[in-house]
């Protein structure tokens, strides 16, 4: 959806202070029922994301990325703290923000029995489109992420995972949105669909006006794609600032990646932290 | 503005009809079995009714067929309001089970939109279904509809839309509250709703306790008003009463579930339960 000339002047993103902490510590208030533990998601995260180019988000699994884009996406509410786009609070002025936003999920979100075509009609549907002249968009849309027109018309589910995200990207750009989250949309998929998934998303920020806040532990994927880069772990952000910046001002030496800044940062790998939470 | 916003709104309901469509479709063999257990049901409860007179248990032919149609109109009443209510009370389920809770939560869309497009889905289905089994009905048994007023029968029938509408709405909030518990007791409630709304007997033989909860039923007075008019031939002015009652029900059922299901929705944002695992 475009902007409107009140909106110029916001950033894409602006959180201030956000919190957001699952599971009650204590008793249960029903005494049949076991407490679960307390997980601090988000804890005081502020930033801000300017418009156009690609904001990374990195961190490991259970870092916070995701409770933010949820937050962002208002399919949650913060505990404390605020979260606004283009000025629109994600709370008070959700039905604003949802005009502006689309998401991409890990997983993407389908009817597994209907057919890409049928799944985007409905996505055009609600965002206010969808009559004469969608089927054409939909198919030079697909024919320009290379997907084969074949596949429009087949149920989702027979479309390997690396087509299915493609399809799912596709259906983020016939919503015109002004921000894309896209949350980690190359786990899982196999080298080849995960190069040409990052490709699309660099020719987002060549070909489109859209900010992305790419949430990945792809470390060099960050590095790649990513215009800037924060790094979040256990809900609090460590740094931003491009990915070059970070590498001078946290790894230091000759030939340094963004791994060694992140080792340096968060003082483990992403592998180790992963590790740790599979156990 | 308020008219591009009217359309707007009206875009999204559609496409809701059309997805629940584009559903019903690819899961036609599901469906075709549905329908065929349905009919199955549907028609046991016919021959049931056939076979009192074997068992001595009917006295008169017209006694016997009283008592089919009586059930007959129960068992069909029951089929399509049935599906109409599981088909809105499984809205959030649905989501939850095919991974799109998330993608219809942040639309841009009034949560009024969602809700009535799937209502309008279910309606339209609903009746498609009960039409085929009713025309089975009428060609497998022969049923006397000599007094029968289709008017006034019409008329509860579509009064008993809105309160239905209103009690699957209110049950849609269950999952949305609880993801692992709020199917179960979905079902429940639909069982429930099977036993003390009279869609085979009159409440009056229910035990104190589940008649007073078959009065607060509005498939009973759906149930009771459609009957009347099939079998006693009341005429619409005498179905008054009745219209009247599902028409007040709707009338508070409808804004208070959609406002209780507004409520659980910030719940399930605060206690992050708006996504598909749970």
């Amino acid at each position: 959806m475009a902007i409107q000339a009140s909106e110029v002047n916001t950033r894409a993103v602006e959180v201030l202070d956000l919190s957001k902490r699952f599971g009650r510590t204590g008793r249960s208030r029903l005494p049949w029922r076991k407490a679960k533990s307390a997980r601090q998601a988000l804890d005081r995260v502020s930033l801000q994301v300017d418009r156009a180019g690609i904001t990374g988000i990195l961190g490991a699994n259970g870092s916070g990325k995701s409770t933010l884009i949820r937050i962002l996406a208002t399919l949650l509410t913060p505990d404390a703290g605020s979260a606004a786009v283009f000025g629109y609070d994600v709370v008070t002025e959700a039905a604003a923000v949802r005009r502006h936003i689309n998401r991409v999920s890990v997983e993407a979100s389908f009817f597994k029995e209907m057919s890409p075509w049928e799944n985007m009609l409905y996505a055009a549907r609600l965002y206010g489109s969808g009559g004469e002249g969608t089927r054409a968009r939909v198919e030079a849309t697909l024919e320009r992420l290379g997907l084969p027109l074949d596949t429009l018309d087949r149920p989702m589910k027979q479309l390997s995972r690396g087509q299915q995200q493609k399809v799912a990207i596709a259906r983020s750009f016939l919503t015109s949105p002004s921000l894309l989250l896209m949350d980690e949309p190359t786990t899982g998929l196999d080298p080849r669909s995960k190069r040409e998934v990052q490709e699309l998303v660099t020719s987002i920020r060549r070909d489109r006006a859209a900010t992305v806040l790419l949430c990945t532990h792809d470390l060099q994927e960050a590095e790649v794609l990513c215009d800037r880069v924060i790094v979040i772990d256990r809900g609090r952000v460590l740094a931003e600032g491009t990915p070059a910046e970070l590498i001078n001002r946290h790894a230091g030496a000759d030939g340094a990646t963004l791994e060694d800044a992140f080792m340096r940062l968060t003082g483990k790998r992403l592998l180790e932290d992963e590790e740790e939470k599979d156990e | 503005m308020i008219a591009t916003s009217v359309r707007f709104e009206l875009n999204a309901f559609w496409g809701f009809i059309e997805r629940q469509k584009n559903l019903y479709r690819r899961y036609w063999a599901w469906e075709a079995v549905w329908l065929l257990y349905n009919l199955v049901s549907v028609l046991s409860i016919g021959y049931l009714a056939s076979g009192l007179s074997s068992l001595g248990l009917q006295q008169s032919a017209s006694g016997l067929q009283q008592a089919q149609l009586y059930l007959l109109v129960g068992a069909l009443l029951w089929t399509y309001l049935s599906m109409v209510f599981f088909e809105v009370a499984f809205a959030v389920t649905w989501e939850r089970w095919e991974g799109t809770i998330e993608y219809t939560f942040m639309a841009p869309i009034r949560r009024l939109t969602h809700l009535l497009g799937i209502c309008a889905a279910s309606l339209i289905y609903g009746i498609a279904r009960a039409a085929i089994i009713g025309l089975s009905l009428v060609l497998l048994f022969k049923l006397d509809l000599s007094h029968a007023n289709y008017l006034a029968a019409l008329a509860i029938f579509a009064a008993s839309t809105v309160p239905l509408l209103g009690l699957g709405i209110f049950t849609s909030v269950l999952p949305l509250l609880s993801p692992e518990k709020g199917d179960q007791l979905a079902f429940a409630v639909q069982g429930v709703l099977l036993l003390i709304s009279g869609v085979y007997y009159p409440i009056t033989v229910l035990p104190l306790p589940l008649h007073l909860a078959g009065i607060l039923s509005p498939l009973t007075y759906t149930l009771a008003g459609v009957r009347q008019a099939l079998l006693h031939g009341q005429s619409l002015s005498g179905s008054l009463p009745d219209i009247g009652i599902l028409l007040l029900m709707g009338a508070i059922l409808v804004p208070a579930s959609v406002w209780t299901f507004s409520r659980a929705e910030i719940r399930a944002k605060r206690l992050g339960l708006l996504k598909r695992s749970g």
